[in-house]
């Protein structure tokens, strides 16, 4: 294999037929060049949609309360489900294995007025628990996200974004001013990064508050609109007997039918990651299959030429055995010759495949559905030794062949 | 140097079972210079195929160099082939893609000889048979008699104890003829090489001390006299017995 005596016949050999090399080059060339983009584009597709959900655990549950529609011992339909601090508490002991939890009390845009001395603006306000922070991935620039001394001490402090620091401070640093949110004095401690939405798309950031504070403020004592905790098996079974945990517990604490399913919005995250992961192993599954098909093409391409190359060569190779050559000289010859265009041509492929998808990435900015389209590393090692392996196979056929010459047929005189 | 006995080869095409070699007794001693003669069809090439191990026979042996060519690999075949014998052929077998240079070196390659050690010994051997200016010209620049001179160049780098010849002068003219067979007489004068030319051209095999001659897959005469065939035109139909009519 590393043989230089070896290699010189084989690049002899190819130099000679330059043509026919790169033609049937071409092929495995364009095979891996497409398998590389596909998989690239599914890579780009699936980044895409994992953005999207960068800002949630995924292994979380958010429940709101709603209306019921079934009677349930005696109680007529159509009451209206409010979820309470009580049932954070008792969430918070009835699901096994919860890692984080926090209730929400919001109030709307409308409804809200943020004001730093001549400057104001409108942004919801979420009165949240400091969990929170670990079940949307809140990301602090600068400061600190709530904590549980403002939560316990109904501290009147509040977490802003850029969007709302440029409106209300412009250029002034907002750390420990303090603004007046609906008329009452909050501290800014902290600034956090506003990843889901943004001027761009003509949204507003939402400013952080302490749960407790915003129910004192908003007078809303003990009411939450709603629930989102996480829990430590983020399987689909899992995911759904958490689910069905907290239903039954909140049915019992409200008195609902357990299987009245407009009592509750449940908004089950491990279930949504889950379709769309199966949507994307499918589609990647697909890519590879229409990749892979292609590459096959490229190499039953060669397979072909080197069995007309060795139909070709019958003489030479005659000529060879007669002069000494073994048969194992002569299938290394065929096998190397295979390995080396298969080789070379797939790298090339792999190369300007890889190159082509990482232009993509830096020229084309990323969005919800498409960003990063480059493929990894063992991806592409991976197709490098498959390549390897694959020009072998295409050699093997056309060197059994060659092997089999019989010296005397191929000096046979017309 | 070469002893066969009894040997016996046939062909089968399709249906059909052609007897080429019907018992073929022969020894050929260590640097003799021999042709073999016989109308085609008479089984010369086939036997010469046998003994270039480039063919197997059915039955009978075949003793080279005392040891006994039966059964061995295709990779045993390769070895004793490169180290026994030389080719020389009537349409020169060069490799088309190849200098004369590299033609000349290509068996050494397959004996593991090192590139520089290869082409240092085939320019020597190619300034041997007067060709050491067209060491580097691809064999369609040269003419039928350095092609054939380049191809004995070939045969002789792996220093093999017997050439053979398979119609060497087929496609030559006859001045280039006289050339290349008094090349091949040198190198069994000088080099005490066992030769064996198979050849339909009596002027080459009255060139030879001795002429074997086949007619229908058997020996008719394994010691005709060469000069017997430069004499007569027909030579060889003379020296046959009459009544000794075969099968």
């Amino acid at each position: 294999m590393f043989d230089r005596e070896k290699w010189a016949e084989v690049l002899d050999s190819i130099s000679k037929n330059k043509l026919r090399a790169v033609l049937t080059g071409f092929a495995v060339f364009w095979g891996i060049f497409m398998l590389i983009i596909l998989l690239g584009a599914g890579a780009g597709l699936r980044n895409g949609f994992s953005y999207n959900f960068r800002n949630t655990a995924t292994n979380s549950i958010r429940i709101w309360g709603n209306e019921t529609s079934k009677p349930w011992k005696g109680l007529p339909p159509n009451r209206a489900i409010a979820l309470e601090d009580a049932d954070i508490v008792a969430l918070k002991n009835a699901i096994p294995g919860i890692q984080h939890i926090s209730g929400q009390y919001s109030v709307w845009r409308g409804q809200s007025k943020l004001q730093y001395g001549m400057n104001s603006g409108s942004y919801s306000i979420r009165g949240i628990q400091p969990a929170y922070q670990q079940l949307q991935h809140q990301r602090i620039i600068e400061g600190r996200f709530i904590n549980e001394v403002d939560q316990v001490q109904d501290r009147k402090v509040i977490v802003i974004a850029e969007d709302c620091r440029t409106e209300l401070f412009k250029k002034e640093d907002p750390l420990h001013k303090w603004i007046n949110v609906n008329g009452i004095p909050f501290e800014v401690v902290g600034l956090y990064a506003y990843e889901t939405g943004g001027p761009e798309r003509g949204q507003r950031s939402p400013v952080y508050i302490p749960l407790s504070a915003a129910q004192k403020v908003f007078n809303a004592k003990g009411i939450v609109d709603d629930i989102t905790f996480s829990f430590a098996d983020a399987s689909v079974a899992g995911a759904k007997r958490a689910e069905q945990r907290a239903i039954h517990t909140l049915a019992r604490r409200h008195d609902f039918d357990p299987t009245d399913e407009r009592a509750l919005w449940v908004n089950n995250n491990v279930e949504n990651v889950g379709t769309v992961s199966n949507i994307f192993t499918g589609i990647t599954a697909f890519l590879w299959f229409v990749g892979i098909g292609s590459l096959i093409a490229g190499i039953v391409g060669v397979s072909n030429i080197m069995l007309i190359v060795v139909k070709e060569r019958t003489r030479e190779i005659g000529i060879r055995k007669a002069l000494g050559a073994t048969p194992a000289n002569v299938v290394g010859q065929v096998l190397l010759e295979s390995v080396f265009i298969t080789g070379m041509a797939g790298w090339l492929g792999l190369v300007s495949g890889v190159f082509l998808m990482e232009g993509i990435a830096s020229v084309v900015p990323g969005s919800e559905f498409f960003r990063d389209p480059t493929i990894r590393i063992d991806v592409a090692i991976t197709a490098l030794i498959a390549l390897i392996v694959a020009g072998a196979l295409a050699g093997f056929i056309p060197a059994r062949r060659a092997a089999a010459i019989r010296p005397i047929e191929a000096l046979r005189d017309e | 140097m070469i002893v066969l006995k009894d040997i016996r080869k046939a062909y089968r095409t399709g249906a059909n079972i052609l007897q080429v070699l019907k018992g073929i007794d022969l020894e050929i001693r260590s640097g003799e210079l021999v042709s073999i003669m016989g109308s085609s069809g008479s089984g010369k090439s086939t036997m010469l195929n046998i003994i270039g191990i480039l063919d197997n026979y059915d039955s009978g042996e075949y003793l080279l160099d005392g040891m006994l060519i039966k059964g061995q690999s295709e990779t045993e075949n390769a070895i004793l082939r490169s180290k026994y014998i030389g080719f020389v052929f009537q349409s020169f077998n060069l490799i088309t893609f190849k200098n004369a240079l590299e033609n000349v070196a290509l068996p050494l390659y397959y004996q593991g000889v090192p590139r520089r050690k290869r082409n240092e010994l085939a320019l020597e051997m190619l300034g041997r048979v007067g060709l050491r200016e067209w060491a580097h010209h691809m064999p369609n620049e040269l003419s039928g008699g350095q092609k054939q001179r380049v191809a004995i160049a070939r045969a002789l780098i792996s220093d093999p104890k017997i050439i053979l010849a398979d119609e060497p002068t087929g496609a030559l003219d006859s001045k280039t003829s006289e050339e290349v067979m008094a090349l091949l007489t040198e190198v069994n004068r000088d080099l005490g090489k066992t030769v064996v030319i198979v050849t339909h051209e009596r002027d080459v095999a009255a060139a030879t001390q001795r002429v074997i001659y086949l007619r229908d897959g058997l020996i008719e005469n394994a010691h005709l006299d060469p000069r017997s065939l430069s004499t007569s035109m027909d030579g060889v139909t003379v020296t046959r017995k009459p009544g000794e009519d075969v099968r």
